[in-house]
């Protein structure tokens, strides 16, 4: 199944949909997506670098290689590989406006 | 908890307190073998459940089996979740999952967890840290869209998603050829499979191959259902992008020809690197492994590494799950035979050991790592993804600051992003040894750094 975004699910397609918002726009994923699933489901890059032109993706999925790290629009950043999607997180690809 | 109210009360149940960092195949038998001799065992897991990552489990609420997921090794993986879940249930253990060790001193872990930063002492350590796919820089390797093979098979297992719509897996080593498998088999486009090793080199793996004639076997027959998308001895050449991240891939197959191959994921790896960064931190010993191309720290064949140090599974030889098992249960031997315990027999355990690492170097010797294409990047190449350092760069370090490593990371920054060099290092060693003349042994490695995961300042300041 294509989605919107950068990934395609190919198994385990029959879990109940959870509702986040990203970057202001409320989406769709499925209970059990980690946030990095959730939001390459929705879209193409997690966030973008900030020491070049290029938006970014992750890259290890394990937790070790610190590429995915995201901001929610309330509250510590978190790294997306890594994190379980609950209903109603409110995700950002890029820094809100707060973050110093 | 950084008051001391929630440091664990293992103590009273256990004479010494012993701490295993890792619940994949070796930090579970390492457990096992603790509990049987009546010990109680703290281990430490980043992941919400046991099982490390090649036998990495689904969240809850997912239905495949673990044949589906794990296929030959359906059994294997079967007996290790089984075992762990019943020593968790049965309160044999002491299990903190999603909790990483970010620093260690005076025989006393920091430990990050989902309730802030913990204090964890230990009289005995058994390290069972695993390993990630070894990567090399390919140009345009920044983009979004490129992923470690590892991830590739994370993502398919643990999620059941392709990290892209038209995928080239480009490397070398048994996960390049399983994750192509795996992924054709699910229904994935898999356009190219590209492997920088040649046929003659991997023919070079042949004696050691003996050793596990029907894993050899195995991994031909996963080979034939790649099928005309798998390609020897290539050169990779470009990634190339647009905004949304990867968009094909350039190369030149065997014979030279050059080939653009459209797609939008490129998962990457050359078998692969141990992890390494606690025992450095507990001051293990390192040595440069000329067959694995890597350094790894010194242990005896049990795993022994000293001041109460132990080492199993692939973050000390990569030996594969296999081998991790048998490596986790003759590490906690060796804690128990040192503690003072009636040790076992361990002579089945190190013949098998032998045999597996037979076949583990015959593996090293037909999927190497890629020296020449790392040696010939081009200087507008990143080696380090983290803050994007070039190849130039790090060349130009090289030439100000020497031959040596933590010079030329100091000069260059290669190797201080946030992933402390896990995925440039070996390529940032590699362009300075071809810049000063000399062998990668040399040129050293970088010094580990506390906090080896990063941690926010608050928790240090016990406001996690």
């Amino acid at each position: 199944m294509i989605t919107a975004g950068r990934i395609v699910r190919l198994a385990e397609r029959d879990r109940a949909q959870v509702q986040f918002v990203l970057d202001g726009q409320i989406c769709q994923a499925l209970a059990g997506d980690t946030v990095l699933t959730a939001m390459l489901a929705a879209g193409h890059a997690l966030r973008s670098s900030e020491f070049g032109p290029e938006p970014r993706a992750g890259f290890c999925l394990m937790g070790a290689c610190q590429d995915c790290w995201i901001w929610q629009e309330k509250g510590p950043r978190l790294r997306a590989c890594s994190t379980p999607l609950a209903e109603g997180m409110r995700l950002c690809t890029t820094a809100p406006e707060s973050w110093p | 908890m950084h008051d001391g109210a929630g440091e664990l009360a293992v103590s009273e149940i256990s004479p010494q307190r012993i701490v295993i960092v890792g619940a994949g195949p070796a930090g579970i038998r390492a457990a096992a073998t603790l509990v049987e001799a009546g010990l109680h065992p703290v281990v430490i897991d980043e992941a919400h459940r046991a099982g490390g990552q090649i036998y990495r489990r689904p969240p809850d609420g997912f239905v495949r089996t673990p044949e589906q997921l794990y296929g030959s090794e359906a059994a294997k993986a079967r007996a290790l979740h089984g075992l762990f879940d019943r020593l968790v249930e049965d309160g044999r253990l002491t299990y903190c999952a999603s909790s990483s060790v970010v620093a260690m001193h005076d025989g006393q872990l920091h430990v990050l967890g989902e309730g802030g930063m913990q204090e964890i002492f230990y009289d005995s350590l058994i390290l069972a840290t695993g390993a990630s796919d070894r990567v090399a820089p390919v140009p345009g390797w920044q983009n979004a869209g490129v992923y470690s093979l590892g991830a590739a098979q994370i993502a398919f297992k643990a999620q059941g998603v392709a990290l892209g719509r038209r995928i080239v897996l480009v490397g070398s080593g048994p996960l390049l050829t399983l994750v192509g498998a795996q992924l054709v088999k699910a229904g994935a486009d898999v356009a190219a499979v590209l492997d920088t090793s040649s046929w003659r080199q991997q023919m070079r793996g042949l004696s050691g191959f003996a050793a596990r004639p029907v894993l050899a076997l195995r991994g031909l027959a996963l080979r034939a259902r790649l099928g005309r998308r798998y390609h020897a001895g290539v050169t990779l050449e470009r990634i190339e992008a647009d905004e949304q991240g990867v968009a094909s891939l350039r190369w030149r197959d065997a014979s030279g020809r050059q080939r653009l191959t459209p797609c939008d994921m490129v998962g990457m790896g050359w078998h692969l690197r141990a992890e390494t960064h606690l025992a450095d931190l507990a001051g293990c010993a390192f040595f440069y492994d000329e067959q694995w191309q890597q350094w790894l720290p010194k242990t005896d064949e049990m795993g022994r590494a000293g001041n109460g140090i132990y080492l199993a599974g692939d973050g000390v030889r990569l030996l594969g799950a296999d081998g991790a098992e048998v490596a986790g249960r003759l590490a906690a031997a060796a804690c128990l035979a040192d503690l003072g315990y009636q040790a076992t027999s361990a002579g089945a355990d190190l013949r098998k050991l032998a045999r597996l690492e037979r076949f583990a170097r015959g593996l090293a010797r037909a999927f190497p790592w890629p020296a020449a294409m790392v040696r010939t990047l081009p200087g507008d190449a990143i080696v380090c993804r983290c803050e994007n350092v070039t190849a130039a760069a790090v060349r130009e370090g090289a030439h100000c600051g020497g031959g040596e490593a933590n010079r030329v990371k100091s000069l260059s920054r290669v190797g201080m992003g946030r992933c402390q060099g896990r995925y440039c290092q070996l390529a940032a060693v590699e362009l300075v040894a071809a810049q000063a003349g000399c062998s990668p042994d040399a040129v050293g490695r970088f010094r580990g750094q506390a906090p080896v995961r990063p941690a926010p300042v608050g928790a240090f300041l016990g406001e996690g």
